[in-house]
């Protein structure tokens, strides 16, 4: 007979499919997994203790750097926080941008997800075309920011400014010619909003391509379907949201809810799972892309209606413009307060959640009336899905750890925080 | 009457003498519990068919020194729990103070909601709270043998050690931090109101 040996295998933390610096101790019984445990902090940058030091304002960029695949779905919750503890409102069409950038976050996340996913448990082809598709989404981020990842865009009050008329074009180059160029520059030559819906219209056609590389592909199936099953009981118990609780049929999503911004005048659908396994995870996702590509599509007819302020008129919070900076006594002194001192919150604490990519994304703030926060607790959905890992990964084989990691949407900005 | 309000007097009805506090601000319930009460309370706000928090979304350990640049009078640190309650579509935040400064004990919430394991794991690690009762109570952010307790206010922002390769030794050592701590924008806690939207 045959001994058989149990073994621990150090998995990372520089492993590709490790999404990360995932370190994950596994004891292995033949092939089989007995015991997972994930060690996690190898990217703890102290962000928390950080924005103590930081006035509110200075933190923003911060956000970015927490879950580095959809940022200004971070900055979104912080920056609501900050306007909960201090009672303002959002003028209505920072509002809009914010639902509309907050969707274009969502795809840029899934598109990620689904195609690294994809290449980690043998499908190669998926991370190619949905780069293509975060390539455009990404000069969005740039036209609207000057960024195309961290753009700390969200400001507390509204958003920075106001959304571009032209967008940033290729230029003739070494590598380039006019012809390429002219083809390149096509769904340039409008606003951002025209891009945008340029995407919109051929989006949901790539989307079609994606269901037609995957969802039927035996081995995407056979790598998938009954992987990491999760109840509903479980999904509640060990603290998951966003997809991993849809996909368990749980119809809990925040947008719908407890709507913040706009979300209840928007028409959106949201999808379930039934089997709670990575399959149905991975339909969820490729769902909720096509309703967040529809939401986009309401946004963008609204806000080329409706022009108007996209952040606060209240100068405690955000600075004046800067045309009135050159002749108000009163708007200078106000930008001076602002930029060297910065907002002053009274005191009070608040938890504001968004429906972040990953689940739910929430900033716990605590304010002693200072100009900069006392605590500031980053809840991320991706930590309650990793801490679940072992109760996930048990029983399966080590080439199923690979699909499950994938599934939870791991990004270690956000965990290690 | 609003969800909120309903909740806090469902609270006080249900918890009875057990809430030392129930505040509802900027649409939010805190609910403050004493440290023996802590458990038994859980398990009610999870069991009890008006409350049904069947999750917990966070845990946050708090150290309250220097709170409003002044001494805090109270005991120092604290846990707040933020739930979820799906079927009645309400949050509501738990606080509980640790009563030992400086040998801040609670207990531990794992046998109410799995979901709390990592997160008590990161309040001992940030800050020192000890559970009583968590199974595996290690270190989760922290280096491996790292000393201290970074997030509370005691603890500076630079750290103490900084780590660094040492040709000679030809490994990486650990030695004392070398860089200034530097204030671009000091803390201020200026009069009451002064920071409100509508102040003058």
């Amino acid at each position: 007979m045959a001994e058989i040996r149990n073994y621990t295998i150090n998995f990372g933390p520089q492993h590709p499919s490790a999404h990360g610096v995932l370190r994950l101790i596994l004891e292995l019984d033949g092939e089989v997994v007995e015991r997972a445990d994930p060690h996690i902090g190898l990217l703890h940058r102290g962000t928390e203790k950080l924005a103590e030091t930081r006035t509110w304002v200075q933190s923003v960029p911060y956000m970015d750097r927490l879950d580095y695949v959809s940022m200004m779905c971070n900055e979104h919750a912080y920056c609501m926080a900050i306007e909960r503890l201090l009672g303002i409102e959002v003028p209505i069409r920072a509002q809009y941008i914010r639902v509309m950038f907050d969707e274009i976050t969502r795809i840029l996340n899934h598109l990620l997800n689904i195609g690294t996913h994809a290449l980690d448990i043998g499908a190669m082809t998926m991370v190619l075309y949905t780069f293509r598709e975060r390539e455009d989404l990404m000069d969005a981020y740039e036209a609207v920011s000057g960024a195309r990842m961290h753009a700390a865009y969200y400001r507390p009050g509204g958003v920075y400014r106001d959304l571009p008329d032209q967008m940033p074009k290729y230029q003739v180059s070494k590598v380039k010619d006019e012809k390429r160029v002219r083809e390149l520059n096509r769904n340039r030559e409008g606003s951002l909003l025209d891009f945008l819906e340029d995407f919109t219209e051929r989006f949901p056609k790539y989307l079609d391509d994606y269901h037609e590389l995957l969802t039927d592909n035996r081995i995407w199936k056979q790598r998938t379907v009954g992987i990491g099953v999760v109840s509903p009981e479980q999904a509640l118990a060990w603290g998951f949201t966003g997809p991993m609780l849809r996909g368990s049929g749980v119809a809990w999503d925040l947008r719908k809810k407890q709507p913040y911004e706009v979300y209840d005048q928007l028409e959106f659908d949201v999808p379930v799972g039934t089997n709670g396994d990575c399959y149905d995870r991975y339909l969820v996702r490729m769902e909720e892309m096509r309703q967040s590509n529809r939401i986009i599509k309401q946004c963008i007819d609204w806000l080329r209606k409706n022009p108007g302020p996209v952040i606060t008129d209240n100068h405690k919070v955000a600075p004046p413009p800067r045309a009135k900076m050159k002749e108000g006594m009163e708007e200078l002194i106000h930008h001076f307060k602002l930029m060297t001192e910065g907002i002053h919150v009274p005191p009070g604490e608040v938890y504001a959640a968004v429906e972040h990519p990953k689940g739910e994304f929430g900033v716990y703030a605590v304010s002693d009336g200072a100009n900069k926060p006392y605590r500031v607790k980053l809840r991320a959905p991706g930590f309650a899905h990793l801490s679940a890992m072992d109760r996930m990964a048990r029983g399966h084989l080590v080439a199923d750890v690979v699909a499950i990691i994938g599934t939870m949407d791991i990004v270690f900005g956000e965990i290690d925080r | 009457m609003s969800r909120i309000e309903r909740l806090a007097q469902t609270l006080q009805e249900v918890l009875g003498e057990k809430a030392l506090e129930v505040l509802v601000d900027r649409g939010e319930v805190t609910l403050r519990v004493s440290a023996a009460d802590y458990p038994v309370v859980a398990e009610l706000l999870r069991d009890h068919p008006d409350l049904a928090f069947e999750q917990l979304i966070d845990l946050s350990g708090l150290d309250y020194s220097g709170y409003g640049n002044r001494p805090w009078p109270g005991p120092r640190f604290a846990v707040a729990v933020h739930l979820l309650s799906l079927q009645h579509n309400v949050r509501l935040r738990l606080k509980t103070f640790a009563e030992d400064d400086e040998f801040p004990m609670l207990p531990s919430l794992i046998e109410v909601w799995p979901s709390v394991d990592w997160y008590e794991r990161e309040a001992f690690d940030l800050f020192g709270i000890l559970f009583e009762g968590h199974p595996d109570l290690r270190r989760i952010l922290t280096d491996y043998g790292f000393v201290g307790h970074p997030l509370r206010k005691d603890f500076p922002v630079s750290g103490h050690v900084e780590m660094r390769y040492d040709p000679h030794l030809r490994r990486v050592i650990y030695q004392p931090v070398t860089i200034e701590p530097r204030v671009n924008a000091p803390r201020i806690v200026r009069e009451a109101h002064y920071g409100d939207v509508d102040h003058g």
